[in-house]
């Protein structure tokens, strides 16, 4: 069916409203659904993350604590033996070297005693550094100002990387500093033993910011200088997030020791201590494409199918419109014929009985005598003549308002069909025109009123024969059980006539439409057929071809039940 | 043929029709044809007419302003259950036909109407009407001992 361009338009507005719902719809609450999982994921996520960076720090942090603790305690421990002490310096650390050795391997390196001038005057330990002069070392001059002193790292005079623990001793009534050095490789073990995934790294920075431990990586100064700057009064792990001047995000968390200004630092590159996270990250986004091309898909697809559906279901309802107008239009036709009807057949019939009574009169002697006495009874009859015209107009006319006779029966529509085939012989004969039959035995019984298919096949029968009038031709009925129309009965009747023109064709079963010259027809037949078929709940078509003939298709339904019923009433009759 | 006319002209028929033209001419026709109708232009007006006189057929129109038809037909039928009405009315339905019929109507004719045919109604319902008093007459002389 051909569909106009407004209308198309209008298919094409609604499919793109149909999409745009569609869209906003999806996509509104599945990102946000998404957006929000992902914002909590992430919060939770990095959380998780701090946390157990910040865990593990705190646990080394307090593990280098304890390290130093007890290494300031066995130095303090033996810096009291030392004051009590009878023994010669030399042979003292000696001793006592050899023993800490034992009880804490790799823990340190050396130790000796220093007098108040900065003389090492005693040594125990792999370097010779006897006599050494400390006086201008920084360690020295802070050590000597305070009861205990842990240093930072430093070269010194051995020339590679250590740091001393110094106690304040009394021997012979001067100050002296008891000092150990430790060794600084197990130090460092412990720092670098620090370790989360591929690039987590630990170091000690001290209150200037120099890095205490050995680290393999450069670490950008000012990301130092800024770390330097945190304080932490309680003693609790910060974490913090930089990023250097290539771009490279880090993660910090700096905790600091108790015994001595130091800082414990911890850096893991971002991308590593979230490598789990970016890979649902990943998932997420992979989802959301995947969920967005489905939603697209749909949203071209499901409106082009939609609107199929209605287009479909539009052109049925038009088509199901334009029955409902036509028999609409019948219907009130119908009741205005019926009150027509009987307004004009009061005065016609009047009209009539004056005319009769004129011919009556006529009758008399006197009129007799009147030249134009034949004249006046022809002009009489022809009152007579059209007043029954009149007549059977307003009859046809009343046959819309449906008050024929519609008693419905089971109708057997062969039967019925050679009944009128009978009735208009005799006419068709007279026009020349032979009727054929082809009627499909076994039908099933179809429950209409009898009158009314009757009235049909009349009508069609004889705008049949009327078509034929001048040239004669075959007129074929034919039933059968349709094909095109399942459960319905099909009633073919096919002339051989001149046809009927296209642009009359769509208008064949409009009420006062005629092509007969004007008194010959009323226009009525073959809406009054229309209509009739359409209450039994059937439909009527047509079809011709100019020069060829034209065929009037009939569709009447049936019940399946509504046969075999009257079969097996039919049998018990018989029985 | 005398015979016959003398039988026409005892035949008592009553038209009713609200239309006084077509009753008027109607009127006139049949009386040419010796069959004289007293006429009546309303539905009450052809009862009043009834109580007073005796017909042998009534001739009624369906549609009338004071009187339904139908109503007047079901008045007549209950005073003379025996008298032939035959319809005649210009609303031609065949369901208008079925209930004058049902109502007792002798038959059912559509204006305009030949009058050759209307007259052969007549006749027609009043032969029945008299077949029928006879009938009646002979009950009656079974049973009454004056006559």
């Amino acid at each position: 069916m051909e569909i106009s361009a407004e209308r198309s338009a209008f298919y094409q507005e609604l499919s793109r409203k149909i999409r745009i719902l569609i869209l906003v719809i999806s996509f509104f609450p599945f990102t946000l659904t998404t957006g929000i999982l992902f914002y909590r994921f992430n919060l939770t996520y990095t959380e998780k993350i701090q946390a157990h960076i910040s865990e593990l720090v705190q646990k080394h942090t307090q593990n280098i604590d304890t390290f130093l603790s007890e290494k300031l305690g066995n130095i303090r421990h033996l810096a009291y033996q030392l004051e009590n002490n009878t023994q010669p310096p030399e042979q003292f650390l000696k001793t006592n070297l050899e023993l800490l050795e034992t009880e804490y391997p790799d823990s340190f390196t050396d130790i000796s005693i220093v007098n108040e001038d900065g003389l090492q005057i005693a040594y125990e330990g792999p370097f010779n550094l006897k006599n050494a002069d400390y006086k201008n070392s920084e360690w020295f001059q802070n050590a000597m100002e305070k009861p205990f002193y842990i240093s930072d790292v430093f070269a010194g005079l051995r020339g590679h990387p250590h740091f001393i623990i110094a106690v304040k001793v009394r021997l012979s009534g001067k100050d002296h500093i008891l000092r150990a050095t430790i060794n600084f490789a197990g130090f460092n073990s412990m720092v670098e033993n620090i370790q989360i995934g591929k690039t987590g790294i630990a170091y000690i920075l001290n209150s200037k910011g120099q890095v205490q431990t050995k680290v393999d990586i450069r670490i950008n100064p000012s990301i130092i200088a800024s770390l330097v700057d945190y304080k932490n009064p309680e003693n609790r792990t910060i974490i913090a997030e930089k990023q250097d001047p290539a771009g490279n995000k880090y993660l910090y968390a700096i905790s600091t020791l108790k015994n001595i200004d130091w800082s414990v630092v911890f850096r893991q590159d971002v991308r590593d201590a979230f490598s789990d996270f970016r890979k649902t990250q990943m998932l997420t986004l992979l989802l959301l494409v995947v969920g967005c091309i489905v939603v697209i898909t749909v949203a071209f697809t499901l409106p082009r199918y939609i609107v199929k559906l209605i287009s479909s279901a539009e052109t049925k309802s038009e088509a199901m419109n334009r029955q409902v107008v036509e028999s609409g239009k019948l219907a009130s036709i119908g009741e205005l014929a019926a009150g027509i009807a009987h307004e004009i057949n009061n005065p016609v019939a009047i009209m009539v009985e004056e005319a009769g009574w004129i011919e009556d009169l006529l009758e008399d002697e006197a009129l007799k005598e009147t030249g134009n006495l034949l004249e006046f009874k022809r002009a009489l009859k022809q009152i007579n003549t059209q007043g029954k015209r009149c007549k059977e107009i307003t009859h046809k006319l009343l046959s819309f308002a449906r008050k024929t006779d519609s008693t419905i029966n089971d109708v057997e529509v062969n039967e019925a069909i050679r009944e009128m085939v009978s009735l208009t012989a005799q006419m068709a004969k007279y026009n020349n025109v032979s009727i054929g039959t082809k009627l499909e035995e076994n039908l099933p019984f179809v429950r209409i009123s009898p009158s009314e298919l009757q009235q049909v096949m009349l009508n069609l029968i004889n705008n049949a024969i009327d078509a034929m009038e001048k040239t004669g031709g075959s007129l074929t009925i034919e039933t059968l059980r349709s094909h095109a129309e399942k459960k319905h009965i099909e009633i073919l009747i096919e002339d051989t006539g001149p046809g009927i023109p296209k642009e009359n064709l769509e208008r064949i079963f409009n009420p006062f439409f005629t092509t007969k010259a004007v008194g010959k027809g009323t226009g009525l037949g073959l809406s009054i057929c229309y209509g009739l078929v359409q209450k039994m709940g059937g439909k009527i078509e047509v079809s011709s071809q100019v020069g060829v003939g034209t065929q009037f298709r009939i569709f009447i339904p049936f019940q399946d039940d509504l046969t075999e019923n009257i079969k097996s009433e039919f049998k018990t009759t018989i029985l | 043929m005398n015979e016959v006319n003398k039988d026409k002209d005892m035949i008592r028929l009553l038209l009713v029709d609200d239309e006084k033209g077509y009753l008027d001419v109607l009127s006139n026709r049949l009386s040419r044809r010796l069959i004289i109708p007293t006429k009546a232009y309303s539905g009450t007006n052809a009862i009043q007419i009834l109580r007073k006189q005796d017909f042998d057929v009534v001739i009624l129109d369906l549609k009338m302003e004071d009187m339904d038809g139908i109503e007047v037909l079901k008045v007549i039928k209950r005073m003379v259950p025996d008298l032939p009405v035959i319809l005649l009315t210009g609303h031609g339905s065949q369901t208008a036909a079925k209930e004058g019929l049902l109502a007792g109507a002798f038959d059912f004719l559509t204006k305009p109407c030949e009058l050759v045919e209307l007259m052969d109604k007549i006749r027609e319902a009043h032969e029945h009407h008299r077949q029928h008093s006879e009938s009646i007459n002979l009950l009656d002389v079974d049973s009454s001992p004056e006559s």
